[in-house]
């Protein structure tokens, strides 16, 4: 039986096990929105595009599942790419599905036209502009298993107005045909046996794990093998949460604002096994006094990311899981006291720490309390800034997939929609976004979708009326020339949530922190605001200096 | 130093922009460039002269290999190959100097494709020094214009080993 192409879409989604896609419609869309009318797949209507794609990012993230957006075609689309470029940089699952303008008129400067493939090409996976509605169920195939194997990612999928109206029949296409794309999963023998060689000889050997370690499922695998040579484990902050942060091997997050005892012990060890991680520049600080000492093992599914950015001893290419599965195996248990013993005096004598201050709400104190009253349980969403760094350090993550961050991006705005995602795909958990007042405002339209959902997102703001990180930045780096960081106006937050129909509350006092905690945690129908008015000149320490070396912290 | 890629790949829209985009975006420089069709329609050749070190060549490569499109990717540089290019030279010319210049174009195994009064067009192939050879020593009599295409290479008889 023919039907039409949006239909044919809709059918494959659930055939493909999509349970939600995120969306706003269009012209260019509209075709596709009326086969959603009849159709039984769940569709959240958001407030803005930027929205869809963050929360299907989110729902990528909290899940483990691919994500799903849908936009129409010239702004709908654009104002997708800020959401696909925060998914790539983090290497997230999604799918965006836009609309184009007509075939006949493609290429015309029509109205609502952009040319969104060639927009998206550096920040997707890949992208389709599908001209021929017979390929477009082969291309939905292929999309979903590009954005989903190897090093995942987001995929566009381009589909011209009249195409979602063309009839074609319905089979779901089994076949995938992609010679140019073959992930290596499995490593290479002889490379896992030089690593185990190495560790056998190492004396200060650490492990660290990064976002690839979470994206494999790798977490268990990770565990196992760190218990097995008792070696300690250091994430980078898209790491939080491959290891229980309350785990004896634990030893915090590197980077620019890592615990110090996390970047003394990477930078004095002489081995790392490093898995799922890209090296970045906000984890290594500057490369070349970047552990001097260590020779390193660099485990990554994407060939390209061993070499980039420093020069591995022993490079593998594959699946973190199994790579761990087999050195796991094949090592040899491990006593590595003298070491751990060290690095159990740097966490003593270099704690993450903050003073509390007469009178005023620190930020990691609202932080603190938050964790202890959760019992370090709920899935923690940030947006970006001190806010994120504070919830990095002072949230502390048991399980993968808790803590949901923008870290090669850093895009402001990506708590609240991706809390809206993490939310929707876990009904029953408690989902926060750690804010700032600059961050929820770029995004703030998405409480209207949170509220018409349902969700009961607590959105916790750690208001320091100001660009709190730019401003800390101009502190230190700038000679406090404040330019355009500090907020003489604010929004009042708790009016606002009602606005929306949320609830909302303003915190002053630092008494009254905890109980605002405990009432927001005693909603279940909406979403809530507490607006925690905190001190303005509070810093994000330890810090490295941009392009400084990571063992050469600010402490405070 | 320079290298010389030839990589294979699908023949799609977008092909060319993908490849460009990756080289622009990640500041590698493109010196030469040929696109060709080769014996299968679906599968175009794309000849890439690039400079860079090894560890370049080795980013290079693997970033290539990242675009789905993007079959295989081979360094020639340090194998035995046939390498061509082909310019078109239009140069000044009169009957006081056209011996001179027919003469040049036989010691180069050119050949004239155009003749009018004041000028010639000239076609030749070759290796890029043949080449560069060739314009210098046409260069005195004055090149008005001149149209070169992307080095295109193939491997000598035998098999290579690719990355
Ligand atoms: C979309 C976007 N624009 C600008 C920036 C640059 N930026 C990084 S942190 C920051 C300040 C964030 O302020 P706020 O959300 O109030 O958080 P705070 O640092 O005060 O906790 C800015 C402007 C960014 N990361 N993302």
């Amino acid at each position: 039986m023919e039907i039409t192409v949006a239909q044919a879409i809709i059918k494959f989604l659930q055939e493909e096990g999509v349970e939600v896609i995120f969306g706003y419609p269009g012209g260019a869309v509209i075709g596709f929105y009326d086969a959603l009318y009849e159709s039984s797949l769940r569709h959240v209507l958001v407030r803005h595009e930027q929205g869809a794609a963050h929360a299907a990012d989110g729902y990528a993230r909290a899940s483990g599942k691919v994500g799903v957006c849908v936009a129409t075609s010239g702004p709908g689309a654009t104002n997708l790419v800020t959401g696909l470029a925060t998914a790539f940089m983090d290497s997230s699952p999604i799918i965006a599905i836009t609309g184009q303008v007509r075939t006949s008129v493609l290429g015309k400067d029509s109205f609502q036209e952009a040319d969104i493939t060639g927009i998206t090409m550096p920040i997707t996976k890949h992208n389709y502009l599908v001209k021929d509605p017979d390929q477009v169920l082969t291309i939905f195939k292929e999309a979903f298993y590009i954005a989903t194997t190897g090093r995942k990612g987001p995929v566009l999928i381009d589909i011209p107005a009249d195409v979602f109206m063309a009839k074609i029949n319905y089979s779901y296409p089994s076949n995938i045909n992609l010679p140019g794309y073959k992930p290596t999963y499995e490593p290479h023998p002889l490379q896992i046996k030089k690593a185990v060689n190495l560790l056998k000889s190492a004396e200060r050997p650490v492990i660290l794990a990064g976002g690839g370690v979470i994206s494999s499922f790798a977490s268990s695998e990770l565990i196992e093998l760190a218990e097995k040579i008792n070696t300690p484990v250091v994430t980078t902050l898209m790491g939080k949460g491959a290891i229980p942060e309350d785990h004896y091997l634990y030893c915090g997050f590197i980077g620019m604002h890592g615990a110090a005892y996390a970047n003394f012990t990477i930078n004095n060890s002489d081995l790392i096994i490093a898995i799922g991680v890209r090296f970045s520049d906000r984890s290594t600080g500057r490369v070349d006094t970047f552990a001097p000492n260590a020779k390193i093992i660099h485990i990554d599914i994407d060939p390209a990311e061993i070499g980039k950015n420093v020069i591995p001893y022993v490079p593998i290419v594959a699946d973190a899981k199994l790579a761990l599965q087999r050195l796991k195996e094949e090592v040899e248990s491990k006593d590595n006291s003298k070491w751990l013993e060290q690095i159990r005096e740097w966490k003593e004598k270099y704690p993450l720490k903050y003073k509390n201050q007469e009178g005023v709400i620190k930020p990691q104190y609202v932080i603190e309390k938050i964790y202890e009253i959760t019992k370090g349980s709920a899935i923690v969403v940030t947006e970006v800034g001190q806010n994120q760094m504070w919830a990095a350090q002072f949230y502390k993550v048991k399980y993968p997939r808790q803590f949901i961050t923008s870290g090669g991006l850093g895009t402001m705005g990506f708590g609240l929609p991706a809390a809206i995602g993490a939310q929707i795909a876990n009904p029953d958990k408690l989902v926060i976004d750690i804010a700032g007042d600059g961050s929820i405002q770029m995004n703030i339209q998405e409480l209207a979708t949170a509220v018409t959902q349902r969700l009961p997102i607590k959105i916790f703001i750690l208001n320091n009326a100001c660009l709190g990180m730019v401003r800390q930045w101009q502190e230190l780096f700038y000679k406090k020339r404040y330019s355009c960081t500090l907020f003489d106006f604010s929004p009042d937050f708790e009016k606002l949530a009602a606005a929306y129909g949320a609830y909302g509350r303003r915190v002053e006092d630092p008494s009254e922190v905890e109980d605002a905690i405990y009432w927001a945690l005693e909603k279940n129908d909406a979403p809530v605001i507490v607006d925690f008015k905190v001190i303005r000149e509070e810093n994000v320490f330890p810090m490295v200096p941009a392009g400084g070396s990571i063992d050469k912290m600010m402490i405070d | 130093m320079k290298h010389t890629l030839s990589l294979l790949v699908e023949n799609k829209p977008g092909v060319l922009a993908r490849i460009a985009g990756l080289f622009s975006r990640r500041g590698y420089n493109i010196e030469s460039l040929a696109v060709n069709t080769t014996e299968s329609p679906d599968i175009s050749h794309i000849t890439l002269v690039v400079d860079g070190d090894e560890r370049v060549l080795e980013q290079i490569t693997k970033q290539l290999y990242k675009l789905i499109v993007v079959l295989k990717v081979n360094d020639f540089t340090n194998f035995p190959v046939v390498e061509r290019e082909l310019a078109l030279i239009r140069v000044s010319s009169d009957s006081n100097n056209r011996r001179a210049i027919i003469d040049l174009v036989e010691i180069f195994r050119a050949s004239i494709v155009d003749v009018s009064e004041k000028e010639l067009i000239i076609e030749i192939t070759g290796d890029s020094d043949k080449i560069n050879a060739f314009i210098k020593n046409l260069e005195p009599y004055g090149i008005k214009e001149m149209v070169r295409t992307g080095r295109i290479v193939m491997p000598r008889g035998m098999r290579l080993n690719s990355k």
